[in-house]
């Protein structure tokens, strides 16, 4: 059984019209001579506003995402953070919610360190600055992390996180969606693995309908099949 | 030379028709974007990168990103073996391509970075730089790019005093004229537009009409490659 899910949003090239009324732009879209046009290649979403969900591209922060990053440098007062995006992030030593001294910035991450941050802040240059998510800095010592392209990050997580939840109640690991793309994932190395085959199957399938369904059989059969 | 036999071409073609053209969508695992196209006799394929940091620093602008493209020729892509690097073709060319794609591309949505189009000519058969430059533009689209419309391109010429469209190699080698234009077709905006050879201001007007029609219809092939690149895989 389908849930009730929105298919048919069809695929759009930059360009193509979407609507004559410039009230219903939305993300994606462009405004020329009163009427709307795609600004992407991607999937048209026309509800009270038309947006174009792209198919591909890179991930550009907006202020609150948590993300996935690792650190990349040191400097004297800055962790620089790679987040998957075409710019750096940096977080400031004061963020740390404890007051350490610069040289004591390598116990707390090394270079090639994973850990979980919030943007706290996006300016017009690009410039990006981190923070610990909740105050507290996790750095991931344990499982791992897979990439997929930010775009398919609403497929991971599913309608209200109907796929993370599915994948968690599947397979007995605990499971992290960076807003980046980066995905974290925590348990026993047999569900870690298939849990990422299932997320590589997602980001594959993720502009297809029914794929809720499709990933719980793919799970069934994995783990009864294989194992 | 004879170029045309019962109103045809030597390739068989009527002057107004366009060379077989085949689009393949995302062709490279590691590019952003890609595309590989076979149109005629020419085989390109282009790749694109980004956006992404700017190397080396001093190029990159504070409020946009810039877009940098490389076409190039390889060595075995022509009958005498073609010194390989950069020469003062393939510079102009890729300028002029550049400057071709450039208009369309939302610059200001990634300030400090680079877009970086790679462009390689496998195989040359006269209109590689139009080549080149539709495939460039679905890459972008491919690598997600934000663009205003796709830019699409052909040649158009003059043999035997006739105006033809979409040259091949004999034709461009000893015809008399030859006219690569690149254009947005919704818009009707004309980013690129060359000459090589003669044309009277008649022959002009109908040759760049007649490109248009041509550019059309590559577009029209364009906008199918993007969209089968998804719906094909429905389709399993």
């Amino acid at each position: 059984m389908r849930k009730k899910e929105k298919v048919d949003k069809t695929i759009v090239i930059p360009g193509d019209l979407l609507s004559d009324d410039p009230a219903k732009a939305g993300e994606g879209t462009y405004i020329e001579n009163g009427k709307v046009y795609s600004l992407m290649y991607g999937l048209a979403d026309d509800r009270e506003r038309i947006r174009v969900i792209p198919l591909s591209g890179k991930y550009l922060p907006t202020i609150g995402d948590i993300v996935i990053g690792m650190v990349s440098d040191i400097s004297f007062s800055n962790w620089k953070i790679n987040i998957n995006s075409p710019y750096e992030a940096l977080m400031h030593i004061s963020e740390y919610p404890r007051r350490i001294e610069s040289s004591e910035m390598a116990k707390i991450m090394r270079v090639g360190d994973l850990a979980i941050f919030k943007v706290v802040d996006v300016d017009q240059s690009m410039k990006i600055e981190l923070a610990p998510r909740e105050g507290q800095l996790r750095v991931l010592r344990s499982g791992r992390v897979v990439e997929v392209s930010y775009t398919k990050v609403p497929r991971v997580i599913g309608r209200a996180g109907s796929m993370v939840s599915l994948l968690k109640d599947k397979l007995d690991v605990n499971i992290f969606v960076g807003k980046n793309g980066r995905i974290w994932i925590n348990g026993k190395a047999a569900d870690e693995e298939l849990a990422v085959k299932a997320i590589k199957r997602i980001e594959q399938e993720a502009h297809t309908s029914g794929l809720t369904d499709r990933i719980t059989k793919f799970l069934e059969e994995e783990k009864h099949g294989v194992f | 030379m004879e170029f045309f036999k019962n109103g045809k071409r030597i390739d068989d073609r009527f002057p107004n028709e366009l060379r077989p053209i085949k689009f393949d969508v995302g062709v490279l695992e590691r590019a952003d974007g890609s595309c590989y196209v076979e149109h005629g006799g020419n085989k390109v394929i282009a790749a694109v990168y980004g956006p992404r940091a700017v190397h080396p620093r001093h190029l990159q602008e504070a409020n946009r990103a810039i877009i940098r493209y490389r076409y190039n020729m390889a060595s075995f892509s022509v009958e005498e073996r073609k010194r390989p690097g950069p020469d003062r073709r393939s510079i102009e060319i890729s300028k002029v391509s550049r400057e071709a794609i450039d208009p369309v591309i939302i610059k200001e949505f990634f300030p400090r970075s680079t877009i970086d189009v790679f462009v390689e000519i496998l195989q040359a058969d006269a209109g590689t730089r139009s080549a080149g430059i539709n495939a460039a533009s679905v890459a972008l689209a491919d690598a997600g790019v934000p663009m205003r419309g796709l830019i699409s391109s052909c040649a158009v010429g003059k043999v035997d005093d006739t105006v033809v469209l979409d040259l091949f190699k004999e034709e461009d080698n000893y015809g008399q004229a030859d006219m690569p234009i690149a254009m947005d077709v919704r818009t009707g905006e004309v980013t690129l537009l060359q000459m090589d050879g003669h044309l009277t201001l008649e022959e002009f007007e109908q040759a760049l009409e007649l490109g248009k029609t041509g550019c059309a219809t590559i577009a029209e092939m364009q906008r199918e490659a993007l969209i089968q690149k998804y719906q094909g895989e429905e389709n399993e």
